[in-house]
């Protein structure tokens, strides 16, 4: 072997095979930021989605669990935004965190129960939890307006300022990203993304060597809806709009692919998965009515070619060593 | 002798009509090699779940230093000094060698959230000596160049010393291992049992569940001797070896599992 160099947990940035794909990242950024638009649009919700799978890839990645209810949490945190900035004239920025604070409550009440379950039951579970909160919004009339939506939603600001135009809410929600990352590469990198590990590696084990895993896999869960519900949140500002269908299960199916995509388990996989699902769609514009079929055909050959994501391909390129990102 | 490490007393466990482990007492005192054996189906592994506490007894008390540890979560039963392996090889198989022994470092720290968020010097020291000692484990088990290799990609035999050394990385003082020589060959059970000897100049107390007969005989001190759930016997090599009640299970019965390697030492 190598001698292998102490690992400092951090991915190897001068490598090629990582700084090329960032490069292009930028590059793309870059472009957009000149020649805003509809680009800035997509890479707008490209940074919502990756905010969303970054907390997917906490519970599914890191920890090992199945869940198809995440999109309740971004309803959670949506709709608390909305309906208290407009019914009740709060601000942006004391709206959000009580929307958070109510998806991460749910969270911890639902988990509870919920966690104990493993593989399909869990996943079940989970699922029933997406579609419940999505029926309240559209029944509970009086607050949610149903189908109708919310609409004139502020937008990001503080003060009575919002941010004047579409690549300031870009630089915001690259800005927020940002942050999300790091603290997944934080967590990852910890005796408690250790924890996480385990669990996704073996639960017996890890109970056999002392890890509290009902608690852990709960704490993974409730950290994921935080970010959900921060996502969600996101989104109704920017939009400006909210309805029942935002965080129907589509939602979930598009965290999924973005997962997977990227990779899963890997601190940067749901950056890249989100970012090339996001512009996949727009890349195939020219395919006109093969759009579809191009689009299916390239989400194909990526999990044949890929099955680890994008972020792992990096791994197969020379100049490799140590752990990828 | 002294105060036992272990106590295991009158214990019983059902599953519905059958008592998987029938009223079984015995004690382990620290500081040597003990052995559980026994035909197939003789309430081992149960048995092995019940002090762990991935099962609790349906009657009967475990104490472990003289503290009472019956029907404790496993987690909480690891974190007071007994860890255990497994029959069938429960590693992490997509972390490296290395990253699987870090991980068992669990119980070694306590940083939590704040602490990984800010990553305070304390977690960060944490982090650092989790990494030492996972090194150190893995020399002492035999895998000193295999760091970086994922545990899946390991060879079997590989696989059950990374096993030990992960147990060993939770900072045990009773260390259960079920059947750490099944599938290994004559080579690798002999580094085996050179590494189980060694836990004891390391403080540890080892008990293990084994079916390689010359395997137990050549390192346990003592044996106790489980058939259909009962305790049919205890006390040194020698003393089992021509218990008649011994000789009876593992010949005179139906199963004929451990017979081979019995008779070749007897």
């Amino acid at each position: 072997m190598t001698s292998p160099a102490t690992t400092s947990p951090r991915p190897d940035f001068l490598r090629p095979a990582v700084l090329v794909p960032w490069l292009i990242g930028m590059g793309v950024l870059a472009y957009a930021f000149i020649a805003g638009g509809y680009l800035i649009t997509v890479l707008g919700f490209a940074a919502i989605y990756a905010i969303f799978v970054v907390g997917l890839n906490f519970f599914m990645g890191y920890t090992g669990q199945v869940s198809f209810g995440q999109n309740a949490f971004a309803a959670i945190g949506g709709y608390t935004s909305a309906v208290l900035t407009t019914a009740k004239g709060w601000p942006v920025f004391a709206a959000m965190p009580v929307g958070i604070a109510a998806a991460a409550l749910l969270a911890l009440a639902i988990g509870y129960p919920t966690l104990r379950l493993r593989g399909h039951y869990l996943a079940m579970a989970t699922l029933a939890l997406g579609l419940i909160v999505q029926e309240i919004a559209v029944q509970w009339d009086s607050v949610t307006m149903g189908y109708t939506g919310i609409s004139a939603i502020p937008g990001l600001g503080a003060f009575g300022w919002e941010l004047p135009n579409d690549r300031a809410q870009l630089a915001a929600l690259l800005a927020a990203l940002a942050l999300c990352l790091w603290i997944s590469s934080r967590l990852k990198h910890s005796r408690l993304g250790h924890a996480l590990a385990a669990i996704a590696g073996s639960e017996d084990a890890a109970r056999a060597l002392g890890i509290d895993v009902a608690r852990y896999k709960l704490l993974a869960f409730v950290i994921a809806a935080v970010y959900a519900a921060f996502a969600g949140s996101l989104f109704v500002h920017i939009v400006g709009f909210v309805s029942p269908e935002v965080f129907g299960l589509h939602m979930v199916v598009l965290g999924f692919t973005m997962l997977y995509v990227g990779g899963i388990g890997t601190v940067f996989g749901p950056l890249v998965g989100a970012f090339i699902i996001s512009l996949l769609p727009e890349t195939f514009r020219s395919f006109k009515e093969y759009q579809d079929l191009a689009y299916g055909a390239a989400l194909i050959a990526l999990l044949i070619y890929a099955p680890k994501g994008l972020a792992s391909l990096s791994r197969f390129l020379p100049g490799r060593k140590g752990e990828g990102a | 002798m002294s105060q036992p490490l272990l106590r295991v007393e009158n214990v019983c466990k059902r599953f519905g009509g059958l008592a998987a482990v029938d009223d079984v007492s015995f004690d382990i005192a620290p500081g040597m090699v003990s052995a559980i054996i026994g035909p197939n189906g003789a309430g081992k592994t149960t048995l092995f779940n019940l002090i762990s506490g991935f099962l609790p007894p349906t009657s009967g008390r475990i104490q472990f230093k003289g503290q009472e540890i019956t029907g404790l979560a496993p987690h909480r039963i690891a974190a007071r000094g007994i860890v255990r392996t497994f029959q069938l090889v429960q590693l992490f198989p997509d972390l490296t060698a290395l990253q699987n022994v870090e991980a068992g470092c669990h119980l070694r720290g306590k940083g939590g959230l704040w602490a990984a968020l800010a990553r305070t010097p304390a977690a960060r020291r944490e982090l650092d000596a989790a990494t030492t000692v996972a090194r150190d484990l893995l020399d002492f088990v035999g895998l000193r160049g295999r760091e970086h290799v994922a545990a899946g990609a390991l060879t079997y035999g590989q696989q059950r010393l990374l096993e030990v050394a992960r147990a060993m990385a939770a900072n045990p003082q009773l260390v259960l291992l079920d059947e750490p020589a099944a599938g290994l060959n004559a080579v690798e059970t002999e580094h085996l049992a050179g590494v189980i000897r060694a836990l004891i100049a390391r403080n540890v107390t080892v008990l293990l569940i084994e079916h390689d007969m010359s395997l137990v005989m050549r390192i346990a001190q003592h044996i106790v001797v489980l058939d259909f759930g009962k305790k049919i016997a205890q006390g040194t090599a020698q003393q089992v070896q021509n218990d008649p009640a011994v000789l009876e299970a593992y010949l005179g019965g139906v199963e004929m599992d451990a017979a081979g390697e019995e008779g070749a030492h007897a």
